[in-house]
């Protein structure tokens, strides 16, 4: 198998969870994997991604432009930055709440994400909208966000692990006390994802 | 055994400690930090003696000592921190080592977290030792232990490379959950070896230049030096690290074209080059950072005269600076081959007409960072005085963003103290400020201080005290009170140090305070020689807050708290502010600066 995904979105959403969980699932099932991460400097409120590299072809530690299987984006203008990473027919998960950058509240350019948001409908055909508000309502923070939207991703059949893979993996990987409710986040993801 | 999926540097980490590494130290600096973090996690019964040292300089003598004496040493910093660390291990290459002693130095192309774009391959020929370079997760845990044999084998330090893409990529390696420290021999005392004196020096650098050579084709053997492709081919792609990668990627097992990889790029193994490049008559070399390989492999063909054309950044082959990308390198392998890549193809061909432009993300401080405040206050103190902000490396150089714009000027650790020497020397008039983090001040802030004192200098230090190393990952540090031992130790006192050097005025205030931070900054402005603040705040990202700041109906919309301080978790929300709860920690900075007292503090 070779399938990439790319998770995008803002120092500090979740990203780096979420990427480890693909990445431990897809181990799971016998594949081999590799994943590169943004840290440093650039985390403190910068654009972070993860590249997830599913297959024994995988060398390079970054997801080649036009490679991508997948793209996760917790914020819409992160999706459209990274699209020249997605492959012709990959598709799109993305949150469609944006987070303004400090600067937007200095210099306004009117910056609200419905553009991004526009933008992905006319050119993405394989697109899924969330709104991580209200995907998360009911699980207590929108922080919940970076593992329901792989239950979105898995509900909407764009992961190649199986559903067993993943929630086992989340019982592992994720710290005893938030194991139950990252399971829930994960189960109604794959709610959302069906529809 | 067991298998586990881990980051580049936690690879290197349980490959050191696969080796039987007894000693590891270092200086926290982004990508390499997570090395002794790893170790200090897995330290089974302690058995590792791991610390952070003050500063690189300080890691690497730890370590030499400890090496003289049997112990296998790790040392880790990031490639600046190498600059510091270089006084000592010049010598050391000298003097060379008895247990192996490998000086772990990752390298930043980019530069993504870093000042420069130097090249750890060529400060080991410039200290003539051997480098290793992995050019994967998986390579970096083997060749790491590698490294240790052959320090001890030649009994010399070996420098150890990786880059950012290494060090913060994850892969899966198996490795011997109960491996031990090896069993130190002990000092054995030899003046005339380990007392460097001029006489020495000349016998070891004959030595040294002698051996090179033999270490060179020592490492044409190299299990990670290693060509594809057949015999005949006229063209070679040579590369190294992750640059390796990336042309892997591309060219998968083709064979029609050799692909070299040189694990080890000093001193370069000639004869595994030369087998390698029969028959070959151009050659492109797919490189980070500095030129390398190409300079290399261009002297060798000098020295051997082979009819070989070298193509890489001398030639334009291939850009001169910032880190490879997968595509940016099948481009260039493509034209090489006169091929047409996919890659290339494709995103020419891509439609990004009409697509609208993502906003600009620069990294800000956090929500709450007592930094801003500190900043804050001696902006809003100076109002009107002509004032310079020597600024330092930490998560504080992000104070020069708008709206602060309180950095003038930011060049190494611990540079700041001095160079605002240097800017008083030039006119007196102007109060000159430096900012230096805890950690920074550790590392490197203490004898610009004593620089200060010496030569009245007037200067007003501003200590940002976090309590934390926090750029990095919040690594504990002297004035912590802990150890990467996990022992509860005595916090070395700042204000005593400074005291301790005769600095008079010695304040301590509370940041979050803007009334009292003023007027310590005000006090300090008005009197003549070296005074110094201390703004103590620990690090927002270390708790969870307890309380948060909300906007009361009494917002007249004036933003003069979006306008002045630049909180991200304060925003416009049509005429009126908002502030998102989820990142606000209550540090009431804004709620102190409205003019109608229109944000409340309350407990979350």
């Amino acid at each position: 198998m070779s399938y990439n995904i790319l998770l995008c979105g803002v120092g500090g959403q979740g990203t780096v969870l979420a990427s480890k969980l693909l990445a431990a699932a897809a181990e799971k099932m016998g594949e081999t994997v590799h994943s590169a991460e943004t840290i440093g400097m650039a985390q403190r409120g910068g654009p972070v991604t993860s590249h997830v590299r599913i297959g024994k072809d995988a060398y390079s530690p970054l997801i080649p432009k036009k490679s991508a299987d997948l793209i996760i984006a917790f914020e819409p203008s992160e999706a459209v930055r990274n699209l020249d990473y997605l492959k012709d027919g990959g598709a799109v998960i993305t949150n469609e709440v944006c987070l303004k950058p400090v600067t937007e509240s200095l210099n306004p350019t009117g910056y609200d994400g419905k553009e991004m948001v526009e933008y992905l409908k006319k050119t993405v055909a394989n697109l899924v909208v969330l709104n991580a508000d209200k995907l998360c309502e009911d699980l207590g923070s929108s922080k919940f966000f970076n593992v329901a939207v792989l239950g979105v991703a898995k509900g909407a059949d764009f992961l190649p692990f199986t559903e067993e893979a993943l929630i086992e993996t989340i019982e592992t990987s994720v710290k005893a006390g938030f194991v139950e409710v990252n399971k829930k986040a994960f189960l109604h993801g794959v709610e959302e994802g069906r529809k | 055994m067991k298998k586990e999926y881990v980051m580049g540097n936690q690879a290197i980490a349980l490959g050191a400690i696969a080796a039987g590494v007894n000693v590891a130290c270092g200086y926290p600096g982004t990508p390499s930090s997570e090395i002794v973090d790893t170790i200090a996690k897995r330290n089974v019964n302690k058995a590792i003696h791991v610390e952070w040292s003050i500063n690189e300089k300080a890691a690497m003598e730890v370590a030499a000592g400890a090496s003289y004496a049997g112990a296998r040493c790790l040392v880790t910093m990031k490639m600046m921190g190498l600059n510091v660390a270089s006084d000592a291990l010049m010598s050391l290459a000298y003097v060379g080592v008895e247990g192996g002693l490998v000086v772990v130095s990752a390298d930043d192309p980019g530069p993504i977290s870093s000042q420069t774009e130097q090249d750890t391959r060529l400060f080991a020929k410039y200290c003539r030792i051997p480098v290793f370079d992995p050019s994967s997760v998986e390579e970096a845990y083997e060749m790491i232990q590698d490294a240790f044999e052959y320090s001890e084998k030649y009994k010399t330090p070996v420098l150890f490379r990786p880059t950012t893409r290494i060090d913060h990529a994850y892969g899966s390696i198996t490795y011997d959950e109960n491996a031990c420290p090896k069993e130190i021999p002990g000092f054995v005392k030899n003046s005339k070896r380990f007392v460097i004196f001029p006489r020495l020096s000349r016998m070891n650098h004959e030595m040294i230049e002698k051996r090179n050579p033999e270490i060179g084709d020592d490492f044409s053997d190299y299990r990670f030096n290693v060509y594809q492709g057949k015999e005949g081919n006229k063209k070679a792609v040579l590369a190294g690290g992750a640059g390796y990668a990336y042309v892997k990627e591309y060219l998968q097992d083709r064979t029609d074209v050799s692909l070299i990889k040189v694990g080890t790029p000093h001193p370069f193994p000639e004869r595994f080059l030369l087998n390698a490049l029969k028959d070959v008559e151009e050659v492109l070399v797919v490189e980070e950072l500095f030129p390398y390989l190409e300079e290399e492999l261009l002297m060798l063909a000098g020295k051997k005269q082979l009819k070989i054309k070298v193509l890489g950044k001398h030639t334009g082959n291939s850009p001169l600076a910032g880190e490879n990308t997968a595509e940016q390198v099948a481009a260039d392998v493509a034209a090489f081959l006169g091929e047409a890549s996919n890659e290339t193809e494709g995103i020419e061909s891509s439609d990004a007409s009409g697509r609208p432009n993502p906003p600009m993300r620069p990294p800000v401080l956090c929500a709450g960072c007592p930094h801003r405040a500190s900043f804050y206050a001696v902006k809003q103190a100076m109002k009107g005085r002509k004032a310079n902000f020597s600024g330092d490396i930490g998560c504080y150089t992000l104070g020069n963003a708008m709206p602060l714009d309180m950095v003038d000027t930011c060049l190494c650790m611990g540079a700041g103290i001095t160079m605002a020497q240097g800017l008083h020397w030039t006119d007196k008039e102007t109060v000159n400020f430096a900012f230096v983090g805890d950690s920074t001040f550790f590392a490197s802030g203490m004898t610009g201080i004593a620089n200060a004192v010496y030569n009245e200098a007037d200067m007003i230090l501003c200590v940002l005290d976090n309590s934390t190393t926090a750029m990095t990952g919040h690594q504990p540090h002297p004035g912590t009170g802990m150890n990467m031992m996990g022992d509860v130790v005595n916090k070395i006192s700042i204000e005593k140090i400074l005291k301790g050097m005769g600095i008079e005025k010695v304040l301590n205030v509370n940041p979050l305070n803007l009334e009292e931070a003023k007027s310590a900054i005000s006090e300090c402005a008005d009197a003549p020689g070296v005074k110094a603040i201390i703004f103590k705040s620990p690090c927002v990202a270390l708790f969870k807050p307890t309380e948060k700041c909300v906007i009361t109906d009494s917002c007249i919309g004036c933003k003069k708290c979006i306008r002045e301080i630049g909180c991200p978790a304060i925003s416009a929300d049509g005429k009126t502010v908002k502030i998102d709860a989820s990142m606000c920690t209550g540090c009431s900075l804004c709620a102190q600066i409205c003019p109608t007292g229109a944000i409340k503090k309350e407990v979350r």
